[in-house]
């Protein structure tokens, strides 16, 4: 069970790797805002798989929790500005 | 375990790093920032530091993300594109010396979870011995930042409340 939590995590720094692509090379500002909020999805389930590695879920949902309720008023800060300022 | 897991997050922490310095455009810089500062948190989740983790991801990742957006909606024109000169030549030198040093010294730190390290044997097992009788907390760092060390403590709160206000103001809308 180990082993396979350990194969998802590697998996998922993987993926977001690709995102990570598409953040620092996109050309414009929605393919880095689209790329962040991808890493972040995946941000949370590796937070928990990290829990589930560990055996202790029960704090690391807490965390997985307050980074996705962060990250939804950050995306609206990004939407908002990109609403003020016009797009780039 | 088959390699340490910790070396594929330090890499997307650097790369996130150089990328935020290096980016063309401030508020990719800003994005990217909050990219660098998951990925912090994940390091210290990982190193098992879960109240860390929890505090950069919510304050590093998420706060610090909007408190940057705000500022660059009151402050930043419409092109917000970098022109930065290249760096001089007494950074080229000085700044990987810095670097060099820095690993030096790093070197001679004991090693992660070592049982015999002056941080593990000099007060830490005093408060993991005596910290439920003198305070009935179960939790070992809560009864630390609570009790032990609550002056301290306090006058943080004074600190970062201060630190609030202050951010408040300076990004409040003028009413017209």
């Amino acid at each position: 069970m180990k082993t396979f939590l350990f194969c998802v995590l590697v998996l998922l720094v993987i993926l977001i790797g690709a995102y990570l692509y598409r953040v620092l090379r996109g050309p414009t500002i929605f393919d880095r805002v689209l790329g962040l909020n991808g890493i972040s999805t995946k941000a949370i389930i590796l937070l928990i798989v990290i829990g589930l590695y560990f055996d202790r879920v029960d704090m690391f949902i807490d965390i997985s929790t307050g980074y996705a309720l962060l990250n939804s008023v950050g995306a609206l800060a990004v939407a908002k500005y990109l609403e003020q300022k016009g797009l780039s | 375990m088959i390699f340490p897991f910790e070396i594929p997050l330090l890499l997307l922490l650097l790369v996130t790093a150089a990328g935020a310095i290096l980016v063309k455009d401030l508020m990719s810089s800003v994005l990217l920032l909050g990219t660098y500062s998951f990925f912090l948190s994940l390091i210290w989740a990982w190193f098992g530091a879960v109240d860390v983790a929890f505090v950069e991801a919510v304050v590093g990742a998420g706060l610090g993300t909007v408190l940057f957006l705000l500022t660059l909606f009151g402050t930043a024109p419409k092109d917000t594109r970098l022109r930065r000169p290249p760096p001089s030549l007494v950074t080229l030198i000085v700044f990987p010396l810095l670097g060099v040093l820095m690993l030096y010294a790093a070197s001679d730190l004991p090693g992660f979870g070592d049982p015999n390290s002056p941080a593990s044997t000099h007060i830490s097992p005093t408060y993991i011995e005596r910290s439920y009788q003198d305070t009935h907390t179960p939790n070992v760092v809560t009864s630390v930042l609570m009790d032990y060390r609550s002056l301290d403590t306090m006058v943080e709160t004074v600190v970062i409340f201060t630190a609030g206000i202050a951010c408040a103001l300076l990004l409040r809308r003028e009413s017209k």
